[in-house]
């Protein structure tokens, strides 16, 4: 919303500064947004007079000036026809930018003859649609003045944003109302006057709705204005309009742009010869269309408010009138009119159409109902002032909505919600001014005026209130303390995910964030497929674009296509990883928070052996690392080799705890990157951190005491032959039970295929630690170990000691 | 034996070590000399045999015969041994300025970072961390916040919704983490002081938005807390966080459905060249909103009005990170470019925490 200071002054009389209003209007919810000071654009140009003018030697249509500037008599080359000895002219020196042609000047020769700067019209200054000649300041202004004080053209121009709950800001009215409360002058708003018809209103209204739908057009006033003569409209009124980005059209337009901006009332004005029987207000009927005033034709449904005459509809109520029906400068006789729509029904409207008014903008957040007959009373007024003409009557149909909003308040809720101590005389001076009415009785009565539809509860006054005192007089406050000692603030999954997103990065992989949504090719791929994505309420009904079409089932495919991006810009090798959310479904049991990473195949070469980044243990590596560090006992995992499908079959698989799935690792299979257009091998895992089981809370923080042994541990290999599918970890598990008590670690130290070893077998060598707990164990002793250790290998696995 | 055969057997058996230069050669002039066979031994055999006078002469000279030499032996094996140990040292020399193995470093991302420095402010406040699920329903999202029925937020061009279901409804994304304020003061009895951080979504893709992002909200919920509180809190919030003691601060006045009064907080900046200066200059910056939390809304979550109270505000995570680190692109905190994310990101033994400062 923007206006002019000049403007604003029309309804505050102060003496306080441009810089001063703004800050009052920032403190009291007016977020001032762009201050714009026409005398600033026109900084450069100075009033100048032309001294001697002569035809151009070689030019007929120019002129060689000599003018006098502030400058000294400056020798200036003119096309305009009216430069002429003896007029105070707009001058703009060499360097001077002319924002209405966009050109910083330089000294010219045209046609010969040397030229020494600008004299300006009306548009090259911006200052109007003008350019058949060039500016003609009056008689008496000082050469040198500057432009912009002898034009007029120093008034500021003020835009701020209108918070949704403030329709009566979208008037220069409202802004004053609330700078006069808050002390900054004194309100002086005129009030609208009524002006006496001369005879009923012949032009018949009718509000034609079902009982449930009244509400569209509660009340429409409507009044003929006869014997008008329409044109341009006044030079302020038109300087008003132009100032706040407005192209003034002819005076019954800019009038309603005037009460639009003035007092934050749209109206419409009809061209009365133009109008067929009665105007009836009423919902559209579905095939019906409309040419809207900006030249388009509208599709209507029956949820719209349509004003309509025995032509169809002729407007879209409180969004837009009508081509057909419009004024032009041929227009004698006007309808005026000026209703209330509601505003749902307003917005709605607006958003199907697409169409973007002051008056949509204005109805859809709330006008005053209160202000409809003074609205156009004050309109009529302004057609008699600047079209003459003579006024019928006004006609109303419906009913003035008047709600009735009375609030009970007590002057010590401020206190309460704010901190701020107010006495109860300011509370009611601050209301009051604000237009609210008072009744001092135990609790006040507060009631609140017809233009602050956004006022409900004792929460809304105390805003007010706290606004107009202002928010720098808050006390600053510290919350007392909770609870001598404080607890743990994270819940046990956040404090994994942290955990777990350390422990990676501290293995060398770099965090990324990545959408939580992906291509629903992507998706369908890291899930059971796009049925299962739809069945699962996760496909988007309005993406941002295809590619984050779906709600990801995995951050899988969100990481490998972040390597093959990296990739394509020679950062190879990446290791990834996200800790975030991932969808198995729309309910929040099924927003499951995973840590997963990836690894791009690559080799770094070094001159001791080169490195390989990424195979199957390396992320095998990393999921027990950040399940370790999340809190899960990964010594009681189980890996099992029945990974899902988007890993490759034969290398991936799950670490788990019996029936409970902790992780994934793996491959990704082959044929998935290829679906996904990726250049070389991709390691990856992923970690379901709502899976770990949570650790028993202890009764004390006390460890166990520590049993280190006084006597030696001993080791002892052992090389098996299995059959070549055994699992090597069965066999591992089976040495560590083969004496619980005294076999403290087993290494996996070998695996070997070739020659040596039978077909379809191979050898396993663990490396068996021995740690005697009592005494020193006998050759016997360790021999019966030794036994036990064979005859458990045997019985898990069948395996048999390699001789 | 005589006196003299006694200094000529020690002259000769001196030359004899002298000479040895090996360990080897060496250890043979012991087993010579020292020996069960050696010369000495078989002289000190001839002992037994001699007068007592005899004796009381020659065991003295051959037992002091004998240990000059074993120590002559030990003093030599000593030489020869650390002349060993130099020759090897000599042909042992490496270049040490060869590079070590390759080891890749991780980043932590500068949303977690953040956001984990938020949380190590408001832990010493007293505020626990609350979450919530992403994909909510409009009741959570919109209805119980004290959003009218045709906000315009709820329509498709700002908020994103999946299909919808058979009997009409249609789950969305959330567009705030604001949901998880009803959530808990639906199921939690003040006093309540949270903080919620967590991923947003908005129908909004271009320089300056991207259609996911992240907030941290606060919420205050007893019988006092008031608008002087909410000041303390974020005053304190925004001095610690952007580790400056003196950051201007200024509250103003604004509209949001689900606070009453509602506010936007601004702190003061000064640009220099391309950075931001917090704690000195003119100009604002407006950081977070905030405000009272709406009647309707402790209404909607079961709490009375008149007998709660208390204040809610709600920040950016990512344009936090923007502004306290000089990143000048949001786009880029999604784009896992491995260049950005080594430039910006944090090392993991940085654990943001106030007894350190929260960062490096």
């Amino acid at each position: 919303m923007k206006f002019t200071l000049s403007w604003l002054k029309e309804h505050l009389n102060t003496d306080a500064e441009l810089e001063k209003i703004a800050e009052v209007m920032v403190e009291v919810g007016l977020e001032v947004e762009e201050i714009e000071d026409p005398a600033d654009r026109l900084r450069d140009f100075t009033i100048g007079e032309v001294l001697h003018a002569e035809k151009h030697p070689d030019a007929d249509k120019l002129k060689v000036c000599r003018v006098a500037t502030k400058d000294g008599e400056k020798q200036i080359v003119c096309g305009a026809p009216n430069a002429r000895a003896g007029i105070k002219i707009a001058y703009a020196p060499v360097g001077a930018y002319v924002p209405g042609i966009d050109v910083t000047l330089s000294k010219a020769k045209i046609r010969g003859v040397e030229s020494f700067g600008m004299m300006c019209s009306a548009r090259e200054l911006e200052m109007g649609d003008d350019h058949d000649g060039i500016i003609e300041a009056p008689a008496e202004a000082e050469v040198g003045a500057p432009v912009a004080a002898i034009l007029g053209a120093n008034d500021p121009v003020i835009d701020f944003e209108v918070t949704p709950n403030r329709p009566d800001t979208n008037g220069v009215d409202g802004v004053a109302r609330d700078l006069a409360a808050a002390g900054l002058g004194e309100l002086i708003t005129s009030s609208s006057v009524a002006v006496k018809g001369d005879g009923r209103c012949s032009q018949k209204i009718s509000l034609d709705f079902a009982p449930d739908v009244k509400n569209a057009c509660p009340a429409f006033a409507g009044r003929l204005v006869r014997g008008v003569k329409n044109g341009p409209s006044p030079e302020w009124l038109q300087k008003q309009l132009r100032a706040i980005g407005l192209r003034p059209i002819n005076a019954l337009v800019d009038i309603t742009n005037y009460m639009s901006y003035d007092r934050a009332r749209p109206l419409h004005v009809y061209d009365a010869d133009k109008l067929k029987g009665v105007i009836r207000a009423r919902l559209g009927e579905k095939g019906e269309s409309f040419l809207a005033l900006d030249g388009k034709e509208y599709d209507i449904d029956e949820t719209m408010c349509v004003i309509a005459d025995d032509s169809g509809a002729i407007g879209l109520g409180g969004v837009m009138g009508g081509e057909t029906t419009g004024c032009t400068e041929e227009t004698k006789n006007v309808f005026i009119e000026c209703a209330y729509f509601d505003p749902l029904r307003t917005a709605k409207t607006g958003r199907k159409t697409g169409i973007t008014s002051d008056a949509r903008y204005r109805f859809e957040r709330g006008v005053d109902p209160a202000f409809i007959l003074p609205g156009i009373e004050m309109a009529t007024q302004l057609v008699l002032d600047m079209c003459g003409g003579s006024a019928s009557d006004i006609e109303l149909v419906g009913e003035i909505p008047a709600p009735e909003k009375t609030v009970l308040f007590t002057p010590s809720e401020v206190k309460r919600l704010t901190g701020m101590d107010v006495q109860p005389e300011e509370v009611e001076r601050i209301l009051s001014a604000l237009g609210f009415a008072i009744s001092k009785s135990d609790p006040w009565k507060v009631a609140a005026p017809s233009w602050r539809p956004d006022i409900e509860g004792k929460a809304d006054l105390v805003e007010e209130v706290a606004r107009i005192v202002g928010f720098e007089h808050l006390p600053t406050a510290t919350l007392p303390l909770h609870k001598a000692v404080e607890t743990p603030k994270l819940t046990v999954g956040q404090d994994r995910r942290r955990l777990a997103r350390r422990a990676l990065a501290g293995r060398g992989m770099m965090e990324a964030v990545t959408w939580s949504f992906t291509h629903e090719d992507d998706a369908a791929l890291f899930c059971d497929g796009e049925n299962w994505l739809k069945a699962n309420g996760l496909v988007l009904a309005n993406p941002i674009s295809s590619d984050l079409g779906a709600m990801r089932p995995s951050i899988l495919p969100n990481l490998i296509r972040a390597l093959q991006r990296n990739a394509d810009r020679a950062q190879e090798g990446l290791a990834l990883f996200e800790v975030a959310p991932i969808y198995a479904g729309d309910q929040p049991t099924e927003h499951i928070n995973a840590a997963t990473g990836v690894r791009h195949s690559a080799t770094t070469r070094h001159w001791q052996g080169n490195v390989v980044i990424a195979d199957v243990f390396a992320v095998k590596a990393d999921a027990l690392a950040a399940l370790a560090a999340a809190g899960a006992p990964t010594g009681s995992l189980q890996t099992s080799a029945d990974a899902p499908a988007h890993f490759h079959p034969g290398r991936s698989g799950v670490l788990r705890l019996g029936p409970k799935v902790l992780a994934h690792f793996g491959e990704i299979h082959p044929r998935v990157l290829k679906q996904m257009d990726i250049d070389g091998e991709v390691f990856g895992f992923e970690i379901f951190l709502d899976s770990i089981p949570e650790g028993k809370k202890k009764a004390t923080k006390n460890r166990p005491g520590l049993d280190a042994s006084e006597l030696l541990p001993l080791t002892r290999d052992f090389a098996f032959v299995v059959d070549e599918d055994v699992a090597a970890e069965t066999l591992v598990r089976a040495v560590r039970g083969a004496d619980k008590k005294l076999i403290t670690d087993v290494i996996l130290f070998d695996v070997y295929q070739g020659k040596g070893v039978p077909e379809g077998k191979k050898s396993l060598a663990v490396e068996v630690t021995i740690q005697p707990q009592e005494k020193t164990l006998t050759d016997a002793d360790i021999e019966k170990i030794s036994e036990r250790v064979v005859a458990q290998a045997q019985k898990s696995t069948g395996a048999a000691l390699r001789v | 034996m005589e006196m003299t055969s006694i200094e000529k057997l020690e002259a000769e058996l001196t030359a004899k070590i002298t000479a040895a230069d090996t360990e080897a050669a060496l250890e043979e002039v012991r087993v010579s000399a020292l020996g069960k066979k050696g010369v000495i031994s078989a002289q000190m055999k001839t002992l037994g045999k001699m007068s007592s006078e005899e004796r009381k002469e020659m065991g003295p000279a051959l037992n002091g015969l004998k240990n000059r030499i074993a120590e002559a032996i030990e003093g030599k094996k000593t030489a020869l041994e650390e002349a060993a140990l130099d020759a090897r040292l000599a042909s042992e020399k490496i270049d040490v300025t060869l590079p070590v193995r390759p080891e890749q470093q991780g980043t932590i991302h500068p949303v977690s970072q953040v956001t984990e420095e938020i949380v190590a402010i408001f832990s010493a406040m007293g505020f626990d961390v609350a979450e919530g699920p992403d994909i909510e329903d409009d009741f959570h999202n919109f209805t119980a916040l004290n959003f009218p029925a045709d906000h315009p937020a709820r329509e498709m061009h700002d908020t994103f919704f999946f299909e919808p279901k058979e009997d009409g409804s249609r789950m969305l994304l959330r567009t705030h983490t604001s949901p998880v304020q009803i959530r808990t003061m639906k199921t939690q009895k003040p006093p309540i002081r949270i903080i919620i951080p967590g991923r947003t979504f908005r129908c909004d893709s271009d320089q300056t938005h991207t259609p996911m992002f992240h907030q941290v909200e606060g919420l205050v919920i007893d019988k006092q807390a008031h608008m002087g509180h909410l000041k303390g809190t974020l005053e304190a919030f925004v001095k610690t966080f952007f580790e400056i003691d003196d950051v201007k601060t200024r509250f103003r006045p604004h509209f949001f459905p689900f606070t009453e009064p509602s506010a936007e907080m601004d702190i003061g900046y000064e640009r220099v060249g391309k950075e931001i200066r917090f704690g000195q200059g003119n100009d604002w910056m407006e950081i977070l909103g905030c405000g009272m939390v709406h009647p309707n809304v402790l209404k909607n979550c079961g709490l009375d009005p008149d007998e709660y109270q208390g204040f809610a505000w709600g920040m950016g995570v990512d344009r936090l990170a923007m502004l306290k680190y000089g990143i000048p692109d949001l786009r880029d905190f999604f784009a896992s470019d491995a260049r950005w994310l080594k430039h910006y990101g944090f090392d993991p033994l940085d654990q943001p925490n106030l007894s350190t400062g929260l960062s490096r």
